[in-house]
């Protein structure tokens, strides 16, 4: 059975060095790439009526925006090393998307930044990268 | 931006130009127009001494077919509404589309209004205790018939193909009786619908709260605003004018985040005061129940309790009137029965949590005081009730009321728009034109005395239930099919729990 590396990107540097030490891993072993983009979003804020009436096209203009301006761009940045590569935008909480996406993809380990966020915000509402070493069932590969 | 800002003070100039009596002229010239709308439609029938207006009769028959032909929804369906808005059946995959909560919360914030704090006073002052009886039950019927209209709203809503959707009673009039074979009957049905929706959020969703905001403000400032109507009036509507027509929608991001809290601590606050009247909390509901089949005091008697009650409570979730599936059609969902499912909550929340809790806080203190309010109507008397244990408390109230009616006024702003648009197509300009109609009616709310307003946008509201529940009747069985047919799925366990 082959590795399946799932690596989140988020357009930082932290999300950048996740994903070149990801690469040479799967290159090592031969292992193909899951890369994540997940747009924050909760079910529960409040909108008007008219933002619920336009929120169709939005989410799919963020979830293209995603690709265009993240994911495809890393991608063309990384050139032809010859690995496989899938892409994936969700909507969602950060750490549990992730969970979700290493499960219906069948990932084998997970790679992901270190500092994807300010501090400030981490000692506030905790960092992502902490909720998901803790709550993972999968490997979880922390890069600083 | 800037022609519309200046066409806005054109509009407005020559009111500000004005002295105060304009409040009374507009007055004079508005209170013949409402008496005869409000004989029209609220044509009554003498019953064992009492008047009952025929359109409540239609919408209470309504309610309690509905409740029984679709087997207790409102009671079978409670636990699973609440599975719902808690996501449990909610595709992580399709996260990012308008989930359950938000669609309820949205249809919430237009219903909460000032009809849950000085409705709830208008029908004590009108039928008495009792009538609190009657508006509770009204709310446990009415969650029936929000489950069939918000189901066929997002059942016959239309998708266009930049990926906004257009639903709600005037559509679902149309299709279902095209799909009966009555196409001619439905798009008169929808075109009259559409007609109503539009004049029912001029005046219920905007006159009628734009009014009893400044009412509140009044009181207050303790009368220092008499005859300044206009201003407060004109400043609402800047405000509103900047949220519908400009575009500055963290105007209305705010409010629409402040109101559930501003709900919560209105809740809290009022337990807070029946707890310190607790003393008088047993004859305060004992009232209540004896009211209700007693009528003591009442003009026409029990009955006469029932029918303010029940009005009222109309008045308050609006199931009936078809305004809130307008609000869910927003949801993406291939089940339709799940956001009509997750509508019940809807006249729970507002009429059987919220207006009780009203009711509770007057009741207690005409117990204790059975003049506390010294004559004050509306939401004047919730707060002075309020008031006898907080001093302080008609402040934070006037700014939750202020905050209640413009959220409803944006709310409604909305509804009144899609009428519109079902009428004069989707253009740009139309919908502008539609806007700063809207906002003339806001500062006109201010303007004119609560009686003849009043009586208006009540009229207007239970017109439109006419039309809409007729069709609701005609479509029922094509939402009780759907229904029985996912709660099948829902027991087999082909619709699957994602939590």
């Amino acid at each position: 059975m082959s590795n399946k590396i799932l690596v989140a990107i988020d357009g930082s540097e932290g999300g950048k060095r996740a994903l070149g030490a990801a690469v040479e891993y799967a290159k090592l072993t031969h292992s193909s790439l899951i890369l994540s983009y997940i747009i924050d979003w909760s079910p529960y804020s409040f909108h008007t009526p008219e933002e619920l009436d336009e929120r169709q096209k939005r989410r799919e203009s963020e979830i293209q925006r995603a690709h265009d301006s993240i994911l495809n761009p890393e991608i063309e940045a990384l050139g032809d090393q010859n690995l496989s590569i899938e892409t994936v935008v969700r909507h969602g909480k950060i750490a549990e998307a992730l969970k979700n996406i290493a499960d219906e993809y069948k990932a084998t380990q997970i790679y992901i930044g270190k500092l994807g966020e300010s501090r400030v915000r981490s000692m506030i509402f905790g960092s992502v990268t902490a909720a998901l070493v803790q709550t993972s069932l999968l490997p979880v590969t922390v890069v600083p | 931006m800037k022609k519309l800002l200046l066409l806005f003070s054109l509009v407005f100039i020559p009111f500000t130009n004005v002295y105060a009596g304009i409040d009374e002229a507009i007055n004079n010239a508005t209170a013949p127009i409402a008496t005869f709308i409000g004989k029209v439609v609220f044509f009554k029938v003498p019953v064992f001494g009492a008047q009952l207006p025929l359109v409540v009769l239609w919408l209470v028959v309504g309610a309690v077919f509905f409740t029984f032909y679709m087997r207790f929804i409102n009671v079978r369906g409670f636990k699973h509404a609440i599975q719902l808005v808690r996501g449990d059946y909610s595709d992580p995959k399709s996260h990012g589309e308008v989930s359950h909560f938000q669609a309820l919360a949205t249809a919430v914030s237009g219903t909460v209004g000032i009809g849950n704090i000085g409705g709830v006073a208008v029908a004590v002052t009108v039928g008495g205790a009792g009538a609190t009886f009657w508006l509770i039950v009204a709310g446990i019927l009415g969650m029936s018939t929000k489950f069939v209209e918000c189901t066929l709203g997002v059942k016959y809503r239309q998708e266009f193909e930049d990926g906004h959707v257009s639903g709600g009673p005037m559509y679902y009039l149309r299709q279902g009786f095209s799909d009966r074979g009555m196409a001619g009957f439905g798009k008169f049905m929808g075109t009259f619908y559409a007609v109503g929706i539009f004049i029912g959020a001029l005046g219920i969703g905007n006159m009628f709260q734009s009014n009893q905001a400044y009412v509140q403000l009044n009181t207050v400032a303790g009368g220092g605003l008499d005859g300044f109507g206009w201003l407060i009036g004109l400043i609402l509507a800047g405000v509103v004018f900047s949220v519908i027509i400009g575009g500055i929608k963290s105007i209305a991001r705010v409010t629409e985040k402040i109101v559930p809290f501003m709900a919560i601590f209105y809740c809290i606050f009022a337990i807070i005061v029946i707890l310190m009247n607790i003393g008088s909390l047993p004859q305060a509901v004992s009232n209540i129940f004896t009211g209700a089949f007693t009528g003591e005091g009442v003009a026409g008697g029990a009955l006469g309790a029932m029918i303010i009650g029940f009005q009222r409570a109309v008045f308050s979730n609006e199931a009936g009137i078809g305004s809130a599936s307008i609000a869910h059609s927003a949801v993406k969902t291939n089940e339709p029965v799940t956001e009509g499912v997750v509508s019940l909550l809807e006249p729970f929340i507002d009429t059987i949590v919220i207006c009780t809790i009203t009711a509770l806080v007057i009741g207690t203190a005409q117990v204790a005081d059975p003049n506390f309010a010294n004559g004050a109507q509306g939401v004047a008397m919730t707060s002075a009730a309020f008031q006898r244990e907080f001093s302080w408390f008609p402040l934070p109230l006037a700014f939750a009321a202020l905050l209640f009616a413009f959220s409803t006024m944006i709310s409604w702003s909305y509804y009144g728009l899609k009428g519109w648009t079902y009428l004069f197509g989707e253009s740009e300009k139309g919908q502008t034109a539609y806007k700063l109609i809207f906002c003339a009616f806001v500062a006109l709310g201010c303007i004119v005395e609560l009686g003849p307003i009043l009586d208006i946008s009540d009229a207007l509201v239970f017109l439109i239930c006419v039309p809409n529940i007729l069709g609701l009747y005609f479509l029922a069985p094509i939402v009780k099919r759907e229904m029985e047919s996912y709660f099948a799925r829902i027991e087999s366990g082909e619709i699957k729990k994602f939590k």
